[in-house]
């Protein structure tokens, strides 16, 4: 049903990413779909990559190092946005078209009251793409 | 790459002392152990997150606590501190300021025509992040914008008058009055001549040449050396490691203070002069209630920038900007003195070029009111400015060659500079000179400009151009200066959450009211000019560093 399956991935906070990459792994098994682990940077040196090519390096590692839990092939995409604190929603967007993602699996966390300022990623993304949405809660 | 591998001593060169390798990959990165984020507080409270350089957010804030609270609870005993220690500055420092400010401008304009000019900005493969149009608008919008509207009109009108009057000496022996070099007594033609020349002076190839230092320095040592885009990065070169711990924090936090309150004085400053402006235009009263709504709606369409992001915020709100700033030019060179301002143009570049050595002497300068209370004042602003401009250029350039970035960031603007002194000056002067209108000269600063589009047609329309200008050149300001502080308190990172930059927008809307109210504006803005003399020696180390780092790039 689904063929490929784009998770978005914030190297910094993979602690809370364990359950979401669970489920990625059970469904590309169920599916035998190709999983593209998408991670979101600016180009300025950050806390993980100095460069936009390092940050690729440990996508790529990170993406590897995943293969092993489902045994379906991977890729790693790298998006340089100008200002990722605000853009992410939008780049993500992009992202599942540019990727021709037909499933995102990504975390998210509860709601809360504060959304309607500041709005959980998962749901906007939602809400602006034709694929199917998987929101894991953390 | 080509020149690089023809030149046998850049490899050697570049090795260094200090181990750094030679260029192989698109760039060279410093070697460090220090993580980026490494000392920053992470948090999430009340659905909340934070992610703060502990040390340089919480003194920063305390230090920028502290000075709104004596300023307010002790404006006539501060006042007159402040007062004190700027006018040592500039009284006795003048030659520092021209001297310092001179070797920026030779620097960035030896790099444009030296091999070291085809560095890439990012590495050598690296891609520009935005398009001509919007990278210039935002690097005009953040750099002077406002002040162009402010003096375009009165700081030729000011050079030509006190240049017309002639030199007066006092009792002592000493000048007295504040022309530009030797002035020009009862002559029409050479007055204007130097007024231009001195005002084109002080908003031509020395600003820019300041900014482009800083800019140039920081983007090199965060987009090809890998380090934090904090002003302390700029250090790494002579301090090493220690740039890290304390040296680094008071850098930064000394930063922080300057874009602050830079910022928010600014805003209260400019919302006066807008209201006055409103005043003169429309007949709003000019009250503190009328000043206070401004800063608001300032603030607040500065926070939707933000909120909207560099992309969609900060870059489109800086395009709007220019296509305005454009369209009030392109009014007033058409409708004004057409042919005056055409042939103006070219006579002030070239006042400018004859009069630059004599303008820019450090030494035996015999106008002192002039090179002390202008230009060593300005080049003091200027400066004082630099890392909160510097820093929003460096993030905007990734990708540019060091020529480009210098050519756009130097030689660009102190071309509009004088082109728009020209349409905005001569025009003022002509009216004076010419059709005897003596209503802009003795008009109040803030409203000289509007004086000015009075005696031209359709001054409704223009005036309120002119109005929406100088409101939509703050909020380009104060959006940009909350992304720069945002991203130095929180230790160089540009993806700290949301409600950071939130904060700091807020703040300075909210530390701009409560100087308006309380007072001392015009003393904090002093003191924050005093931080230009720190400042200059962070450019002069600045200019090391930048050779230092030029030097270990790969060119190609």
């Amino acid at each position: 049903m689904y063929k490929k399956i784009m998770v978005p991935v914030d190297l910094a906070h993979l602690d809370q990413l364990a359950k979401t990459l669970r489920v990625v792994a059970d469904l590309a098994n169920f599916y035998q779909a190709e999983v593209c682990y998408v991670g979101v940077t600016a180009s300025t040196p950050g806390s993980l990559a100095r460069t936009p090519e390092e940050y690729q390096q440990k996508l790529d590692a990170f993406a590897k190092q995943h293969t092993t839990e489902h045994g379906q092939p991977v890729s790693a995409r790298v998006v340089i946005s100008h200002d990722p604190a605000v853009d992410l929603d939008d780049v993500l967007v992009q992202a599942i078209e540019d990727v021709g993602a037909d499933l995102v699996v990504m975390g998210t966390h509860l709601p809360r009251h504060l959304d309607a300022l500041l709005p959980a990623h998962g749901g906007k993304v939602a809400t602006h793409t034709q694929a199917s949405i998987f929101l894991v809660r953390a | 790459m080509a020149t690089h591998s023809n030149d046998p001593n850049a490899r050697e060169r570049s090795q260094g002392s200090e181990g750094i390798p030679a260029p192989e990959g698109p760039a060279n990165l410093i070697d460090t152990d220090y993580v980026i984020g490494q000392d920053n507080v992470t948090s999430s409270k009340f659905g909340i997150d934070f992610d703060l350089h502990g040390k340089v957010f919480t003194v920063s804030s305390l230090v920028i606590l502290f000075f709104v609270i004596i300023t307010l609870a002790l404006q006539d005993q501060v006042s007159p501190i402040f007062d004190a220690i700027f006018a040592v500055l500039t009284g006795n420092l003048s030659w520092f300021f021209l001297l310092a400010a001179n070797i920026f401008v030779v620097l960035s304009v030896a790099l444009i025509f030296t091999p070291l000019g085809k560095v890439r900005i990012g590495g050598a493969h690296a891609t520009p992040d935005f398009s001509y149009a919007g990278w210039f608008a935002m690097l005009f919008a953040a750099g002077m914008g406002i002040g162009l509207m402010f003096y375009g009109v009165s700081e030729p009108l000011t050079h030509f008058g006190t240049a017309l009057d002639g030199v007066s000496i006092g009792e002592d022996g000493v000048r007295t009055d504040w022309s530009p070099l030797g002035a020009a007594a009862g002559d029409t033609e050479g007055a204007i001549s130097l007024g231009m020349a001195a005002t084109i002076f002080h908003w031509g190839l020395h600003p820019w040449g300041i900014y482009a230092v800083v800019a140039l320095a920081l983007a090199l040592f965060s987009y090809n050396k890998g380090l934090p885009l904090t002003m302390r990065s700029i250090f790494y070169p002579i301090l090493g490691e220690r740039v890290w711990g304390w040296p680094g924090h008071v850098i930064d936090i000394l930063a922080v203070f300057a874009t602050l309150f830079g910022l928010a004085t600014s805003l209260g400053l400019g919302a006066s002069q807008a209201s006055a402006g409103l005043d003169y235009l429309f007949g709003i009263p000019n009250t503190n209630a009328t000043m206070v709504v401004l800063i608001l709606g300032i603030t607040l369409v500065a926070l939707g920038s933000v909120m909207l992001g560099v992309d969609k915020g900060v870059q489109r709100l800086s395009q709007v900007n220019m296509v305005l700033a454009f369209l009030l030019l392109a009014f007033v060179v058409v409708v004004g003195p057409t042919l005056l301002i055409a042939t103006g143009f070219f006579e002030n570049l070239v006042a400018y070029v004859v009069n630059l050595p004599a303008l820019s002497m450090p030494f035996g300068r015999e106008d002192a009111n002039f090179s002390q209370g202008w230009t060593a004042f300005y080049w003091a602003w200027w400066i004082s400015w630099s890392p909160f401009v510097g820093m929003f250029i460096a993030r905007v350039s990734r990708g540019r060659s060091v020529r480009e970035f210098l050519i756009a960031v130097l030689l660009v603007p102190s071309v509009v500079s004088v082109l728009w002194m020209t349409a905005f000056g001569s025009t003022a002067i002509d009216q004076f000179v010419t059709d005897g209108f003596e209503g802009v000269k003795n008009a109040a600063l803030e409203i000289q400009l509007f004086e000015m589009l009075g005696q031209l047609p359709l001054t409704a329309i223009t005036s309120f151009v002119g109005i929406v200008l100088v409101m939509v050149f703050f909020i380009t300001s104060s959006d940009s200066g909350s992304l720069v502080i945002d991203s130095i308190t929180a230790g160089g990172k540009v993806d700290a959450p949301k409600p950071q930059r939130v904060f700091w927008c807020l703040i300075e809307g909210a530390i701009a009211i409560a100087l308006l109210l309380g007072g001392g504006l015009t003393a904090l803005q002093t003191a924050v000019i005093t931080t230009g003399l720190p400042f200059t020696l962070v450019l002069l180390a600045a200019c090391y560093a930048i050779v230092k780092g030029l030097m270990s790039e790969p060119r190609g």
